[in-house]
């Protein structure tokens, strides 16, 4: 499924993240799933989503270059998916 | 556990090798409320019955949830003895869930009556995990005791009936219930429940009625085959041994003690996983100063466990990298090295280990907190250890 990067996502509220050296720990409370962040920058770009008007504003801001976009938006899709993030 | 991983897998090590190491904090935490129970399983890994007087007061047991609620452990999975018979359990369940910690607990059922099965529907972040041992009442009965069967299905029952929705049914997989695995799924499919199959570790009582207990060979292969064509039956990630027989099971295939993974028992002692209750893998008291935070993250054993583990007798098998050399805790209480080939071994490297095995050289699980062997009603396997301990002392 193609990830709308020009759309607002949010960290959905149900889902806590636990910092790890490797990324994160994410848990969601209501569908008990647990998912891994595998690295930094893409907390990073997780926690930054609810501030931005669009994903792309959100990578930019934390500072993910252009030409890796494409593999954030995949892992965004995933993340959209396990209902981690959901659309604003 | 079932886990997506998000992310960029060219760039980083791989999640495995990751856990290896160790996190902030375990992602499967087992507690264990109190050594009492009604029932006296044969294989029961704590060897519970009595309850302990050191046991933790509910007070402890609150400030062991605010300290995972500070390290972010998301759910602890409660387990026993049979943890419904502590009577602040449900004050310690609604503490717990309104401390962000989630609770999976697992129970006999012998509590659960249409009152509490209809609190359990109305409560968030609870996940009930019902055990048997067979799918008919000779079967189950002959490891849980008389009447367990019963016992556990009317609790099912009132869950159904309550609306609770997706419990799940926990079968440890043994020589005479592995037949019955057909007859498992169409039980939980009639309640709308999920199916839990886990590995029968040689702990607690288990360490005397192993032999007579665990799955054949054959039966494993059997086993193998059946829960690769169901990735929807949970495995609590325990069967990684089987992976050298093909592709992987779903899940972690690591042994996640101290890593992963850990066991605070009833009277606050912390365990590298739940199935090693035994002073080698004891890392210390949740009383002490700095509780279990501490204990986490500067215990030597703990530390010694996320170390890289040297494949030892197993490290000249092309199937390491699939295994894992198998489960610690199976090692440790079968008598075998731990650097060595699990007693389940796939390729029959284990059986022959166990061969060599001097009976009084394996390590004594102790009575626990066993009840006295009774009469009638106690289950046919004898755990023989127990006998052995018992007329020493």
């Amino acid at each position: 499924m193609a990830f709308d990067l020009n759309r607002g996502w949010r960290l959905n509220p149900a889902v806590s993240l636990r910092p790890e050296s490797f990324g994160a720990l994410v848990y969601h409370f209501g569908n008990r799933r647990l998912s891994f962040l595998k690295s930094q920058q893409l907390v990073t770009v997780v926690r930054l989503l609810g501030h931005h008007d669009s994903a792309a504003d959100a990578l930019a801001a934390a500072g993910v270059p252009v030409e890796q976009r494409g593999r954030y938006a995949a892992a965004l899709a995933a993340l959209a998916d396990s209902e981690v993030i959901d659309a604003r | 556990m079932h886990a997506d991983q998000a992310g960029l897998p060219r760039r980083a090590a791989s999640l495995t090798e990751q856990f290896k190491g160790g996190l902030a904090a375990p992602i499967c935490l087992t507690w264990e409320l109190t050594y009492a129970c009604n029932l006296q399983c044969v294989h029961c890994l704590s060897a519970s019955g009595r309850r302990d007087p050191r046991e933790l007061s509910t007070a402890e047991c609150m400030r062991v949830v605010d300290e995972l609620e500070r390290m972010q452990v998301f759910y602890a999975n409660i387990g026993g003895g049979e943890p419904t018979l502590r009577p602040d359990f449900w004050d310690l369940l609604d503490y717990s869930v309104a401390h962000h910690v989630g609770i999976k607990f697992s129970t006999n059922g012998v509590r659960l009556d249409k009152r509490a099965a209809q609190r359990l529907a109305r409560t968030d972040y609870v996940d009930v995990q019902i055990s048997i041992d067979g799918a008919t009442a000779d079967v189950n009965d002959a490891v849980r005791g008389t009447g367990s069967f019963a016992l556990a299905r009317r609790a099912m029952d009132n869950l159904a009936a309550a609306g609770f929705g997706e419990f799940k049914i926990s079968i440890v997989v043994t020589r005479h219930n592995v037949s019955q695995l057909a007859k498992f799924k169409e039980i939980a499919d009639g309640y709308g429940a999920r199916l839990r199959v886990t590995r029968l570790r040689p702990s607690g009582r288990a360490a005397g009625s192993w032999a007579d207990l665990h799955p054949t060979a054959a039966q494993q292969r059997l086993l193998y085959d059946w829960l690769s064509a169901r990735p929807d039956v949970l495995t609590g990630d325990s069967f990684f041994h089987l992976s050298a027989l093909g592709a992987p099971l779903p899940g972690l295939n690591l042994c996640g003690a101290g890593r992963v993974v850990c066991l605070i028992d009833p009277v606050g002692d912390v365990y590298a996983c739940p199935f090693v209750l035994h002073e080698e893998f004891l890392a210390g008291n949740v009383r002490e100063p700095g509780g279990f935070t501490r204990l986490w993250r500067e215990s030597e054993l703990l530390l010694r466990l996320r170390e890289p583990a040297a494949a030892g007798a197993c490290a000249s098998c092309g199937m390491f990298d699939a295994c894992q050399g198998g489960c610690m805790a199976a090692k440790f209480f079968t008598g075998l090295p731990v650097d060595g080939p699990d007693p389940e071994c796939v390729l029959g490297h284990g059986e022959r280990e166990l061969a060599k095995v001097c009976l009084p050289d394996r390590p004594q699980a102790g009575p626990g907190h066993s009840r006295r062997p009774a009469g009638r009603s106690a289950p046919v396997f004898v755990p023989v250890d127990l006998i052995a301990v018992r007329a020493a002392t």
